[in-house]
């Protein structure tokens, strides 16, 4: 779908990350490289370290710890709230749901809307979208959206495929009325679904005693039916042939070029993915953003908001930048998003203890 | 042809590739190994791989590794 937002804008970002620093080369003992590719890929990849969440931490406590964060410092006040969006792959329970945790544990008033929405690498997107709708309902408040996945809790720490990449984090996006407007345009396919996946714990197999039981794959990773599991090389190969396209399909209905783009805010797999769409796109290296998977792991849904944070915190308060954000994963799911971002209230990062 | 035998044998110096019909089917290479192979044979050759070009069917032999960069516009 294609579609446009007017007088919406991002005005507040916080990602919020576990203490826990898990570096590659302390790992690579657990998988079935050797040294010597494990250094390679580390330099291809961009494997460097990640941010790990303690075996105690569930999904909404990163979003509590930086919501009230946010309300301390007074960049939110509690009456001004709407509504909070909760996206999540891992949520802490079924029921009750994440943002209504959040709701709940942050003393938020009951005429908050709550809604959780289950994506991952897309989910900003798809997050700020939802946000943008609910913003036409009640343009005096302001959404807060929340991309949160505790994905170190349901990936195998022997499995080479997934367990380098993952990282653990929350994002805080605060959307409110303004003079931006924003060009959306999303594509979903049922039909790769599988690409990317954790098998055991939903309805169609539920966790039994078989489920948490390690076996070996082809490769020699050892994981569970209530791991992720991730064809690697079928996303990679999703990613480079419908991205590119769906980007420019973007950037012409915003009717603007490429080098009008300050930012290519990607999703952040991993620095290989990221350069190869760069060059597909035929866009410079410089204007996208690729560190994000090395120094936190690859966090999902909140991977755009942390590559903000983490490297244009100082620019996103000063003045406006023109950006091209993109999400594509799970799903599968990809889309992108042309709008200005910046004068923003706030653009940090936050340490927890969690 | 000699080097991207070279640049094989240094990632994987226990497999004999000069013996090997098909790489991907022997076990020889997998994903990731195709990931770095990308970039060796990017620094080596002074090429910039297609990403829709990286497939197994083009690192199944040295030969269509070779295809694969004479395709990029480099020599081998």
């Amino acid at each position: 779908m294609k579609t446009v937002f007017y007088n919406k804008r991002i005005s507040g970002i916080l990602t919020v990350l576990p203490e826990t620093v898990a570096r590659f080369e302390d790992e690579i003992e657990n998988y079935t490289f050797t040294r010597e590719q494990s250094l390679r890929l580390q330099k291809v990849m961009g494997y460097k370290q990640h941010r790990i969440a303690k075996a105690s931490t569930a999904t909404s406590d990163m979003c509590v710890f930086g919501l009230e964060h946010a309300l301390a410092k007074g960049w939110i006040k509690r009456e001004d709230i709407g509504a909070v969006i909760a996206v999540t792959l891992v949520p802490d329970h079924f029921v009750p749901h994440v943002s209504n945790a959040i709701q709940g544990r942050c003393s938020l008033g009951t005429n908050v809307l709550c809604m959780d929405i289950q994506q991952g690498c897309a989910g900003f997107i798809l997050g700020l979208m939802q946000a943008f709708l609910l913003l036409e309902h009640m343009p005096d408040k302001k959404i807060l959206l929340f991309n949160t996945d505790v994905l170190s809790h349901k990936t195998s720490p022997r499995d080479r495929n997934s367990y380098p990449l993952i990282g653990d984090a929350a994002a805080l996006t605060v959307i409110e009325s303004g003079d931006d407007t924003a060009w959306l345009n999303l594509y979903m396919d049922g039909t790769r679904r599988n690409v990317v996946g954790i098998p055991a714990g939903g309805t169609r197999l539920p966790c039994g005693p078989d489920t948490g039981i390690l076996r070996q794959d082809e490769e020699g990773n050892l994981r569970a039916l209530e791991h992720v599991v991730m064809n690697g090389s079928g996303v990679f190969q999703f990613v480079q042939t419908e991205v590119p396209p769906m980007i420019e399909e973007t950037l012409a209905y915003a009717g603007v070029q490429k080098d009008d783009i300050d930012w290519y805010l990607f999703h952040q797999p991993n620095r290989f993915m990221l350069k190869k769409l760069a060059q597909k796109l035929g866009v410079p290296l410089e204007k996208v953003p690729m560190n994000v998977e090395e120094e936190y792991g690859n966090p999902s849904g909140a991977s755009i908001p942390a590559a903000i944070t983490l490297n244009l915190s100082a620019c996103m308060q000063e003045g406006k930048q023109r950006c091209c954000l993109s999400g594509f994963g799970s799903g599968v799911a990809w889309g992108a998003m042309v709008t200005e971002l910046g004068d923003l209230h706030f653009c940090d990062t936050l340490i927890s203890e969690l | 042809m000699e080097d991207i035998f070279k640049i094989l044998d240094d990632l994987h110096p226990e497999f004999d590739y000069r013996a090997s019909e098909d790489y991907i089917e022997d076990g020889l290479l997998d994903s990731f190994d195709m990931v770095m192979l990308v970039s060796e044979m990017e620094q080596r050759f002074g090429v910039c791989i297609d990403a829709l070009d990286i497939l197994p069917d083009n690192f199944c032999t040295a030969q269509a590794m070779a295809e694969l960069v004479k395709k990029n516009g480099g020599k081998v």
